[in-house]
Order: C-alpha cells, then structure tokens, then sequence
C-alpha cells in the first residue's frame, strides 16, 4: 500500500494494520486489558464448552464408547479447570478491569502496567495448560487434582506437570491483579466516593480480591508441595514415608471454598447494578447487602471441609463444618431478598441485562437450595460424588455466575463500544439458554439420587440412567444454540453505526456519565461525589433542585473536551516480555525430567523475567 | 517527608499511603498467607517422620541462634539505613544498606552451611517427611532473603549513581517492610521449627 514519502498538512498516514496489533500488545490501557480479558475469556467459554458437548455425548447413550476413559478424564478434568480459571475468573476480571475504574471516578488502576503483565501472564498459563492436548498428555486428574493420585507413581507422563505449572502461572495473573485492585479501589477514588457510596459492583470487586490475596497462596503451596513430590522425590503426599494424602485436600479446599465466592461475588456485585437500574429504584438495603458481601467473605474461611465430609474427619469436625456451612447461607439470603425488594415496587424494564439478572436470582437459589442440602452430612454422604453435586454446582457457576456476566456483557457492551447489542436476539439468546440450562442441569439432580456417581466415563444400560442422560446431552446442545445466538449478536451490533450514546439505560453510575466509548482518559474533569448512585443523584439535582442543583450536579456532568492536557501512562512492551519467563520456567522445570540439560531452558525463563523487569523499572514513565 | 504520589489526577490518594506502600503492604498479607501454609505443612508432620535423621539428630540451636541473631541485627541496620536517607545523610544510608547486606549474606551463607551439614548426616528433601518440609519452608524463606539481598544491593547501586535521592525514601522504606517481614517469619520459623520439641 502506499505510503507518503514527506507530511503534508492536512494529511495523514493510513493506518496499518500492524500498528493496530503493537497497540493492543503494549496497551496499559484498563479498558483496553479488560475488552482482552473478555474476549480471550469468551474464547474459552468456546474450548471448555466443547469440552463438555463432548462428554455429553459420550454420556448420552449407555455403553458408549465415542473415545478412550483416558480421554474422558482429560475432558472432564480441562472442561472444570477451563470454566474456572479461564473463563469464570477472567470474565470477572474483564469486568473489573473495564468496569471499576470508571465506578469509581479514576483514570486508570493503580498500577497499569501490572495490570497488563496480570493479562498477558494469564494468556500464557491458559495456553501452557493446553499444551497437553497437542502432546498427548492433557491433565486427566480432575480439575482439583487429589494426591496421591497425582504423584508420578500413579500419573506418569507430563499430564499433571502441565496442570500444576499452568495453575501456578494461572494464580500468579490472578494474585497480582487482585493486589493491584485492592490498591486501586482502596487509592484512586475520585473526591466525595466514600466507600459506603461505592457502587456494590466495586465492594464485591474488593471483596474478592481480598479472598484472591490471601486464597491463592494456599494453593500455590499445594502445587509446589506438588511439584516438589514429582519433581524432586519429596515426600509430602508419600505415603510410604508417612505423607498424608489429606493435606492436599485440606490445602486446595482452603482455596477452593474463598474460590467459589471468588467466583460468584462479581456475578452478584453485576446484579446488584442492573437491578436498581432496571427497576428504576435505589438498591434496597445498600449497607446490608454491602455487609452481606464483606460476610460471605469472611465466612468463606470456615467452611473448607464440607469438600471432604467423606474424608474421615470424624464427627466432631464434620458437624462444626455442617453448621457453619449452614450460617454462611445466610448472608446470600439476606442478598436475595435485598435484591427482591428492590424490584418489588419498581417501574420494571425488561430488557435483556434484566432478563440475565431475574434469571441469576432463580437460577441461584436452585443451585442454593441443593448447596444447604449437601450442609447436613448424613445427605452429603448420598450425594457426595453423584450428579446431585454437580447439579448444584452448575445450577450456581452457569445459573448465577456465567448469567450474571452475561448480563454484565449486556449491560456494559454499549459501554464498551459505543453500540447496542440486539433486544430481540439478546432475548432469543436468553430464553434459549434458560431453557436448554435447566434442560442440561435439572435432569441431573434426579441421576444423582439415583446413584449415578461423577466421572464415570459410561454406564450400563440396566441403570435406568439412560434417559435423562439423552434428555441433558439435548439440552447441552441448546445451550450451544444459545451461544451461537450471542455471537451472531455480537456480530450484527459490532457491524452497525454506534447508536448508544453516553447513557442508554438512564443509569446511576460514573461510567454512564462519560461518551461510548470512553475517550482514554476517562473523566475530561475528576468528578465530586455527593451521594450513592451518584448519577442520578446528579440528574435529580438538576431537573428538581433549581439553580443550586445545577451546581451541584456540575460536580460530576462532564464537559466535551479536558479543560488541559491530561497525561496517560505510555504504553510498554516490557509486561510481555516479563509474562513469557514464567512459561519458559515451567517448560524448563518440567522438561529437565526428561532431560537434565534442558535446566538451560528454565534458566532462559528466569533470565527474560529479570530482563523483563529490569526494563520496566528503568523505562521513562 | 516525602510526598504521598496516587494518581496524576488526585491531589492525594483516598487512603493517605501512597500507592506503593499500600501494595507491598498487601503483598505481605499474601506472603504471609503463604508462609502459614508451608508452615502449618510443616507443624502438621512434625514428629510423624517414619525413620530418621530427627530434628535432635541434626540441629545445632547455638549455631541457628547465631544465625538468627545476625538477621535480627540485619533489621537494625535496615531501619539506620531508613533513618539516614530520611534526614538527607546519604553516606551513612550506604554505609548501613551494605551493612543489611551483608548481614542477610551472612545469614544466607549460615543456611547454606547448615544445610550441607545436614546433607551430610543423612538429611534430605528425600529422607523423610522431616527432610522434605524442612527444606522446603527453609528453603523458600532463604529465597526470599537472597531477593531482599538482590533488592538491598540496588538501592545501593542507585544511590552511588545518584539515582536515590532524599525525595525516594519512599523506596528504602519499602525494601525496609519487606526486609522486616522477612525476619519476622524467621523469627517464626526458628521457634516452631528449631526450638519447640515436639
């Protein structure tokens, strides 16, 4: 294509298309970081997706036998550890990234180059922790790897290398986004945002990226306990030496219970946005639901060892876990009737985030009622590795948290780009989901009190099993409809004119206060906040209170254009560079099993780390 | 008193601490998180080791004491460090950032003596389940130090060139919290591990 040989005014380069693809590796732009969280993290709602269209259709008919066991374990161990850690996690993530700054009246997080090393760390772990599928040796442990059935005795081969090195990268991303948050929400906020006026989006940010601060430490010591047994013959879940298989359990589920609330609380803070906007009234019960968010927090520690009822702990500890896994329902249901109350009463939009919204309430407090049933331990040991547990589960994660991201990506798309998303086929795309979900999921409830134990790769045909296993295998198709609904959505609206405006939904937030999309700098002017829902604090003001209002909501209108230069941070390669020495590491680590000399190769990892981080540090701002 | 510096656009930020010191602040709850794991692997198979050698095989408290007594000089000297570049004395911040060095060397080179010792009277990351969590949680906390000896060493090299002046304090105050964290799990480490008997 041409080029211009010398600037004439008036005139400028065309744009290649390679300087469109530098800018987004070297962008530290959080709203950028978040529209590449979000599409990687749609991405592997795909792999994990087909991952489970696969095994239901091993499972649809008895006696199938579509593919090898082994490749059973592989799928349902990839299909859980992607939906958690790359797909849940991250979209939450996105949404932080995107959503939070703008919340609270910044013009970026704390620390926007870490934010783009948690990006592009969180890339590399999720492709290191594919790696299996292309040689052979794809995790088939579980997505929660029990010892000793890991240790290289009973998992020869890489497949569980390649789960604990891709996990740790995974945490890393993670533990330091979370930190980077913290800081932010807790330093950037604009004048007059006292917390108990932070919108509940920002507060259950902050909630999890506490859990995700002092959480992801107790498994990244698990994996490296791990780690060290296969690597270098230690001893820690040895059984012949005295290790205890059980350590493992008690380390990963410390994580693992905060993990869930890590998971559900975004979905929730989502919710408790479009709720009040939709229904064009105030959250009801701010401080509660506020204080409801910070408890389930806090008793999320308590409640580790309802994941091992089964395991021997003996009475004692089985009932202090049953109770406390009981009281710790109960916030939740303080959230839910909070969230009833304040529809209750309500001039009710439905549109398609409130459609996602209502469906996260019913489709949760399913997913809740079976959680209490498996509280009382005498019930849990019936369905303790059933299919009643993994009811329960997806009724929560897909239920609540994937239909309150998909609200969020409803709700914020117009945000985001400037555009619209379909009514008509955002609706389509809900109701075909409700119906396939509860088409997949239901059927499961009554399979697990039947007896049908998880992870089974067949079964045979004298069970009874096989019809409502051909019934969920129909309906997890559905849901594949589904998606394809939504991408055919995103397709269309991605293709119109930009038809939004700064404010589409009448809405109460900062982020609805500045165009679509956002200029780079966000605020043209640092807003004062007055009040909760700041927003329409500011609309009210002026339409209602006369010339004072109108001062008064000055504070947080925004002018079209800066009144001087703003400053942003520059764009850097360097969060790239230091992101690859982690996988670099892992490859070193592991491979050198194989082949003591390729060591080397995990010495190059520390070295481009090092390399990465010298010249961060010493780049000019 | 160096300024607290949020974000370009903030006169300050919303909590009064800086950015940075808030996050290493963090960054040691997450630290601690992980230390209480290691150690609570530890404390959980102490005394369930099915053969030697045993801790009273091995361990030498007077030499340890030793060691830990110099660590615990190594925070003196961080805080001296602290103190001079906050009153401006940058001859006397060098003087104390290599002496916290030095001492962490020190230390690190005691860990290093004492492990080959151990090495040598049977105790490995293989032997036993001793073997492993001692070297583990040992081990990760000597990696910890050699990074605070790593980032002590550069606030050296920076204030040589120039680079550290009064106005940076902010910087040796965080290597500073970071340091004393370092120490205080040793503290923890040395009396759970070393001096507590089963």
């Amino acid at each position: 294509m041409a080029t211009i040989a010398r600037p004439m005014p008036g005139v400028a380069e065309r744009p290649r298309i390679l300087d469109e693809i530098w800018s987004w590796i070297t962008t530290v732009d959080h709203k950028r970081i978040g529209v590449l969280y979000l599409v990687t993290s749609m991405f592997f709602f795909l792999v994990g997706g087909s991952e489970a269209l696969l095994i239901r259709l091993q499972l649809a008919k008895p006696d199938e036998r579509l593919y090898s066991a082994d490749t059973y374990n592989a799928l349902f161990t990839m299909h859980g550890t992607t939906m958690i850690f790359l797909v849940v996690m991250p979209m939450g993530v996105a949404f932080f990234n995107f959503v939070v700054p703008l919340m609270i009246g910044a013009r970026d997080v704390a620390f926007p180059r870490l934010n783009a090393l948690s990006y592009w760390i969180y890339l590399s772990g999720a492709i290191f922790i594919n790696i299996g599928w292309f040689t052979g040796a794809a995790p088939d442990d579980g997505w929660f790897g029990y010892a000793n059935l890991t240790s290289l005795q009973f998992s020869p081969g890489h497949h569980q290398d390649y789960w604990f090195a891709g996990l740790q990268i995974l945490g890393i991303a993670s533990l330091i986004g979370a930190m980077n948050f913290m800081v932010t929400i807790l330093n950037l906020r604009a004048p007059g945002m006292r917390l108990m006026r932070m919108p509940v989006f920002v507060w259950m940010t902050l909630v999890t990226s506490v859990l995700l601060i002092l959480a992801l430490p107790v498994i990244s010591v698990a994996l490296v306990e791990l780690m060290f047994d296969r690597l270098f013959a230690a001893n820690f879940f040895n059984v012949a030496k005295g290790g205890d298989p059980i350590l493992w359990q008690h380390l990963f589920w410390l994580f693992g219970h905060p993990e869930v609330y890590i998971m559900i609380l975004p979905a929730m803070g989502i919710v408790s946005e479009i709720l009040p906007t939709f229904s064009r009234k105030p959250l009801f019960g701010y401080p509660v639901v506020v204080f409801s968010g910070v408890a389930i927090g806090v008793m999320s520690w308590g409640v580790w060892a309802h994941h091992m009822f089964t395991s021997g702990l003996g009475s004692t500890a089985n009932s202090a876990f049953a109770i406390s896994t009981m009281l710790i329902a109960v916030p939740t249901g303080v959230k839910i009737f909070n969230w009833l109350a304040t529809v209750h009463g309500g001039d009710v939009r439905l549109k398609t985030p409130m459609y996602f919204a209502l469906g996260f309430i019913a489709m949760f407090t399913i997913g809740g009622l079976s959680g209490v049933t498996h509280a009382l331990v005498p019930s849990d040991w019936e369905q303790h590795q059933t299919y009643y547990i993994v009811a329960h589960f997806h009724y929560v994660l897909f239920g609540g948290a994937i239909f309150g991201l998909f609200g969020g990506i409803y709700y914020w798309f117009p945000k985001i780009t400037g555009k619209m998303l379909s009514e008509k086929i955002g609706q389509l795309h809900f109701w075909v989901m409700m119906f396939g979900f509860n088409v997949t999921f239901g059927p499961f409830h009554m399979l697990g009190l039947d007896g049908m134990p998880r992870r089974i790769y067949t079964y045979p045909a004298d069970r009874g099993w096989g019809f409502w296993n051909m019934v969920a295998t129909v309906g997890a198709f559905t849901i594949a409809l589904s998606v394809l609904i939504f991408l055919y959505n995103v397709f269309v609206s991605l293709r119109k004119e930009p038809d939004a405006g700064p404010d589409p939904w009448d809405a109460r937030t900062l982020e609805w206060s500045i165009p679509s999309p956002p200029p780079e700098y966000n605020f043209a002017k640092v807003p004062t906040v007055q009040a909760r829902d700041p927003l329409w604090h500011a609309k009210l003001l002026r339409r209602f209170s006369g010339a004072r209002g109108a001062a008064a909501a000055e504070a947080i209108e925004q002018p079209a254009e800066p009144p001087g230069p703003i400053h942003m941070p520059s764009p850097s390669y360097y969060p790239l560079i230091t992101a690859l020495g982690l996988p670099i590491l892992a490859a070193g680590l592991i491979y050198q099993q194989d082949n003591k000399g390729l060591i080397a190769v995990a010495a190059v990892g520390v070295l481009v780390l090092l390399l990465g981080a010298y010249g961060w540090a010493t780049e000019p701002a | 008193m160096a300024e607290v510096a949020a974000a370009p656009h903030l006169e300050t930020t919303a909590t009064g601490y800086d950015n940075r010191k808030l996050f290493m602040w963090v960054f040691l709850a997450s630290d601690c998180m992980l230390f209480g794991s290691l150690i609570g692997t530890f404390l959980l198979y102490k005394g369930r080791s099915l053969s030697g050698p045993y801790p009273q095989d091995v361990f030498n408290i007077p030499y340890t004491s030793v060691s830990t007594f110099v660590l615990l000089m190594s925070s003196l000297t961080m805080v001296l460090a602290l103190s001079a570049i906050q009153r401006g004395d940058h001859r006397a911040l060098r003087v104390w950032l290599l002496a916290t060095a030095f001492l962490g060397t020190t230390f690190l080179g005691g860990q290093a003596y004492e492990f080959t010792d151990f090495v040598h009277k049977g105790l490995t990351l293989e032997s036993n389940l001793f073997g492993t969590t001692f070297f583990v949680l040992t081990g990760f906390h000597g990696a910890h130090v050699s990074v605070g000896v790593v980032m002590l060493l550069s606030l050296f090299i920076l204030s040589v060139r120039g680079k550290l002046p009064q106005s940076s304090s902010l910087n040796v105050e965080l290597v500073g919290l970071y340091w004393h964290f370092v120490d205080v799990v040793w503290i923890v480490i040395f009396t759970l591990v070393y001096l507590i008997k089963p």
